[in-house]
């Protein structure tokens, strides 16, 4: 087979797509968070986010947060085709900033819990949940 | 309105006062993504509960936006503080204009 | 002893994952009632020992989904069918309810179907309803798959048998229907050359790909499959298996899938009724 040049750059680019893939997902991810936060940074802290480590089907993965003190949680799915998943404000009348629902994966991917703190800092915590490709989709 | 959707919601019948208690609602609708081809690859558009509220007598407990990562029947599972005895009011706002609605008493003793 | 060497060379391999425990270790209780997820084979099934819920073999999420009636993602297909229970149709004007009372009355429907009629043939629940509603009722039958109505009636009153062990009649009448299930289920079909015991009886317990393969007992239909995103028929299940393996799937309601059901629901005879279940 011969490789022309036309060839070799168009493999080049190809490859410079696939690389960047992986960057520019997280980097929606990332934008999120920054929306989010309003650019400040998030720190580690008290905040839990609770997933399956392997989750049967993506259709259905139940996740829980939990950040005491936290006014608001939003949730992101770094690997979906929009990483937003939930946001929570907690009202007055409110037990404690935890919560659980159940949220679409469309593979395996990080999933991101940013919390935002009463003094109006904020703080988060990620956790890798793989989605597997069932043999039996029936 | 979205046909067949309904809420289900779970509170404890009572309470002590200072409590806190674990509120478990769910309602029954496809959430829609909006990423989904027909058979024919025409994109279905997005159809799906955007965001979640629960009060109680007038406060708010929790105020929840939902994006089309969130599953088919949303759940929700979250914490409440009972003082006195009242009536949690649960909405459901759909992308259709659809407002659902459901309400539970409690006794605080 | 062919499982034995079977589950010696996969501890060899080494899968040592939680998925891999002895299914019976873990006992099902949903809303505080026990069911029996696992009991010894008819002695008419020789390929098992003891027959096992699919539940046992989910993961502890899928698993937690189907103790707790609120979690259920299948219960509100079953307010559903509550509701139409006593909603009159059709040309007569009446309602499941007005000859059959309180959907309680149903306890026990579930534990023998697929049965014969009085007629000689064998029918499913769908059949059952479905004649209520054309002979009785003077309504249109629902589609036996892809009706949400017929779904939410088989799991509204598959539900009332809860608890209560499969116990479906395979002798007398039954008997040529059964035996024609039990061809089926080991006759080898599609480009994969496989039949149902490949998977189901060979190699339950063991991974196909990322999926934790079960005896496939369908004590919990219509049950709610996370793949799904709602509520699906036994024959729909069936017919999924034969695609999987390229087969051309047998018609939804006919007699080959009537008869497999019948003996599909023989091997797990003794299992709860787990209706509506949940799988992935």
């Amino acid at each position: 087979m011969k490789i022309t040049r036309r060839d070799a750059v168009a493999m080049g680019l190809g490859a410079t797509m696939v690389a960047m893939l992986p960057l520019r997902v997280s980097a929606a991810g990332e934008e999120a968070v920054m929306a989010f936060t309003g650019g400040a940074e998030a720190g580690e802290g008290d905040i839990t986010l609770t997933a399956p480590e392997i989750a049967e089907n993506g259709n259905t993965v139940p996740i829980s947060v939990a950040a005491p003190g936290a006014v608001e949680i939003m949730v992101l799915a770094t690997g979906n085709p929009s990483p937003e998943v939930a946001n929570f404000k907690f009202g007055t009348a409110s037990g404690g900033a935890e919560v659980s629902t159940r949220m679409r994966l469309a593979g395996t991917q990080d999933v991101i819990a940013v919390a935002k703190m009463a003094d109006g800092s904020f703080i988060k915590t990620a956790r890798n949940v793989k989605v597997t490709i069932g043999g039996c989709g029936g | 309105m979205a046909s067949g959707v309904k809420p289900r919601v779970k509170v404890p019948k009572s309470a002590a006062a200072g409590d806190v208690i674990t509120i478990k609602t769910l309602i029954s609708h496809k959430m829609e993504s909006g990423n989904r081809k027909d058979k024919q690859g025409n994109v279905i558009p997005r159809s799906i509960i955007n965001r979640f509220t629960c009060d109680f007598n007038g406060a708010n407990v929790i105020d929840m936006t939902m994006y089309p990562a969130i599953s088919t029947n949303p759940y929700v599972e979250f914490k409440a503080k009972v003082d006195a005895s009242g009536e949690f009011k649960f909405t459901w706002y759909d992308d259709d204009g659809s407002v659902y609605e459901a309400a539970k008493s409690i006794t605080v003793s | 002893m062919k499982k034995t060497l079977m589950a010696t060379a996969l501890a060899t391999i080494g899968a040592a994952s939680a998925l891999m425990a002895d299914p019976a270790d873990i006992p099902l209780v949903i809303e505080g009632e026990e069911m029996i997820s696992s009991v010894k084979a008819p002695d008419y099934i020789p390929g098992l020992d003891t027959a096992y819920s699919g539940w046992l073999f989910r993961s502890e999420e899928t698993q937690a989904l189907e103790i707790d009636d609120f979690e259920n993602p299948g219960m509100p297909a079953v307010d559903y069918g509550l509701e139409l229970w006593s909603t009159a149709d059709g040309s007569e004007g009446k309602s499941c309810a007005d000859c059959h009372g309180d959907i309680s009355e149903m306890a026990g429907v579930r534990t023998t179907m697929p049965k014969v009629n009085e007629n000689g043939e064998l029918w499913a629940m769908e059949e059952y309803i479905n004649n209520c509603r054309v002979n009785r009722m003077g309504a249109e039958a629902w589609k036996r798959i892809k009706s949400p109505e017929m779904l939410a009636m088989t799991a509204a009153i598959g539900l009332q048998s809860r608890g209560m062990p499969m116990n479906v009649a395979i002798d007398g009448p039954a008997e040529p229907f059964w035996k024609l299930g039990e061809e089926l289920y080991y006759t080898r079909v599609g480009q994969l050359n496989m039949s149902c015991a490949n998977c189901h009886e060979d190699n339950y317990g063991n991974m196909i790909r990322a999926d934790h393969l079960s005896q496939g007992q369908i004590n919990g239909f219509p049950t709610y499959r996370l793949k799904w995103g709602g509520l699906g028929s036994i024959h729909r299940r069936f017919k999924g298996c034969m695609k999987n393996i390229r087969a051309e799937p047998y018609k939804p309601g006919g007699p080959e899938f009537l008869a497999l059901e019948l003996y599909v629901a023989s091997r797990g005879n003794g299992l709860s009724v787990e209706t509506p279940a949940v799988r992935n």
